[in-house]
């Protein structure tokens, strides 16, 4: 069983939901955490706010937030167990990040350290 | 109190005690004598109030012969120790005999018995063992009871006991509590051990009623005492005490007069003990302090949930949004089951349906009954098939019973 680091990627991070659709992508987020938890699979994972964030550049340059310059920005991750990338990608499928266009789940094979990586 | 009942309660309540102050003034390595001692004290009541009548203080009575008995043995051993050193190194022998008090005061006997729990909870110390030990040490319940409630046979228990002591002696375990730098890790060990003699009660598949309810009040008293003690009161502790307090309520409604489950929709709710529901808000209240999210205080909240009886949209949302942040903490088949009950409840049956299929726990008969719940009333050509699966994988009578039901249900 491996680890896999699913990666949650919004297109436009600045967009500003209503409260009520706030509130429905939570729940959406906390059952599809859930579902994944449920089957065993879930390691680890947490949000990334956009609030009080830097981007350090090359030679030292620092702007405000990961916006501006870069028009996708990553809003949360999670680590999951799966047998094989394709289980992986599954549960990326769930993500209801992936209801806004352009958003994406990028799934990575984590590193295991132990010599083989 | 008449004599026949007399001293089986008093056994319950005051060997543990007795045992608990001489096996921390002993030491493990003089365990067995800890134990003799206190059950020797029992015979002797036995013998002696039969014939003299009942005195006017037994539990005086009791302190004072365990006391007298503890200090002849501490003497002997002393003499014995002395006059070994004598003869091998030929040193000075103390010129007095010291004192050997036996402090039997409230105070020593609860420090003495949360001591206990700590060192018999200890890591290193396998969990089967430290639940057998837990029972013996700390509940003061008989080989044949700690037998029957694991449904074995007494052979088994005393070498596991026997096994277990061996281990806290050669480890060399201290008999006290750990320093606050340890204490919420030895806790969590302590707390679960707790938790386990408590479901052991409750999910017992033992059918002595009485027994079970007994394994439960116990926990839920070993609990108590961590509450009652500064160092120990913390909030994942209290969350611990509400969750078993919730759950012990509907302990006189969970089973029918023939020892059969009945189910929590189908429980007769004026058989829910409110003092028990009220005393667990209570602990739940006071467990809400800190920081520190314990996989108790969620499970404390999803019991408040189950005292509430009226299916509201509200109610199955929390429980299933709990359910979510607990498999997080924890995974196990029978919370990814509840959970997938739950969403059934919020979301709808068809989604549930999904959701179970994924979860794929093929050897487990509740799986199969909760698929054939799902697809009742939407394909009960399928519900019935799952039904019969969980039969054919069912265990013990009362859950083919409880099984059985619900495929009749279907047919009529």
């Amino acid at each position: 069983m491996n680890e896999y680091m699913l990666i949650l990627r919004h297109q436009d991070g600045k967009k500003i939901a209503s409260p009520e659709q706030m509130q429905i992508w939570m729940k959406q987020t906390m059952d599809w955490i859930g579902s994944i938890a449920a089957q065993g699979k879930f390691v680890e994972g947490n949000g990334l706010l956009f609030d009080d964030s830097k981007v350090v550049w090359h030679q030292g340059v620092v702007t405000d937030g990961p916006f501006g310059e870069i028009k996708e920005t990553i809003g949360g991750y999670m680590v999951v167990k799966a047998g094989s990338v394709e289980e992986a990608a599954e549960f990326a499928k769930g993500c209801p990040v992936l209801q806004g266009e352009g958003n994406s789940v990028e799934v990575r094979l984590m590193a295991k350290n132990d010599g083989t990586h | 109190m008449q004599q026949p009942e007399l001293i089986p309660h008093l056994f319950r309540t005051e060997y543990r005690k007795i045992v608990a102050v001489l096996c921390k003034r002993f030491g493990f390595y003089e365990m067995e004598t800890a134990e003799d001692i206190a059950s020797d004290t029992f015979m002797l009541a036995a013998q002696t109030w039969g014939l003299k009548g009942i005195p006017p203080n037994p539990v005086a009575w009791l302190y004072t012969v365990a006391k007298n008995k503890a200090k002849n043995f501490l003497h002997r051993q002393a003499t014995f120790s002395s006059k070994v050193a004598t003869a091998s190194a030929a040193t000075e022998t103390p010129s007095s005999i010291p004192e050997y008090e036996i402090d039997l005061s409230p105070q020593n006997i609860n420090d003495s018995q949360l001591q206990m729990m700590f060192a018999i909870c200890h890591p290193t110390i396998a969990r089967e063992a430290q639940i057998g030990l837990s029972l013996r040490i700390l509940c003061g319940f008989g080989i044949e009871e700690i037998a029957d409630a694991f449904l074995t046979n007494k052979e088994t228990i005393n070498k596991r006991l026997f096994r277990a002591k061996d281990k806290l002696r050669s480890t060399n375990i201290p008999i006290e509590l750990p320093g606050s730098s340890e204490i919420d890790e030895r806790l969590n060990a302590v707390l679960a051990t707790i938790y386990l003699l408590f479901s052991e009660g409750y999910y017992s598949i033992s059918n002595n009623n009485t027994l079970r309810k007994e394994l439960c009040f116990e926990a839920m008293r070993l609990c108590y005492m961590l509450v009652e003690n500064k160092q120990t009161n913390k909030p994942p502790v209290n969350a611990l005490l509400s969750l078993m307090c919730f759950h012990a309520s509907r302990f006189e409604a969970r089973m029918n007069e023939n020892g059969e489950l009945i189910l929590y929709d189908e429980q007769d709710t004026s058989l829910w003990d409110t003092d028990l529901i009220s005393k667990g808000s209570y602990f739940l209240n006071c467990s809400a302090t800190g920081n520190q999210l314990s996989k108790y205080h969620i499970e404390a909240a999803i019991a408040y949930w189950n005292t509430q009886k009226n299916d509201t949209r509200e109610k199955w949302e929390s429980v299933l949004q709990l359910y979510n942040r607990l498999l997080q903490i924890e995974y196990s088949p029978i919370a990814a089951l509840n959970r997938t009950f739950a969403l059934s409840k919020a979301n709808g049956k068809e989604e549930a349906i999904i959701e179970a299929e994924k979860l794929q726990l093929t050897s487990n008969h509740f799986y199969y009954t909760l698929l054939g719940e799902l697809y009742t009333g939407i394909d009960n050509v399928k519900a019935r098939s799952h039904f019969e699966q969980a039969l054919s994988l069912a265990k013990t009578n009362t859950d083919r019973g409880v099984i059985q039901r619900k495929v009749n249900q279907l047919t009529s």
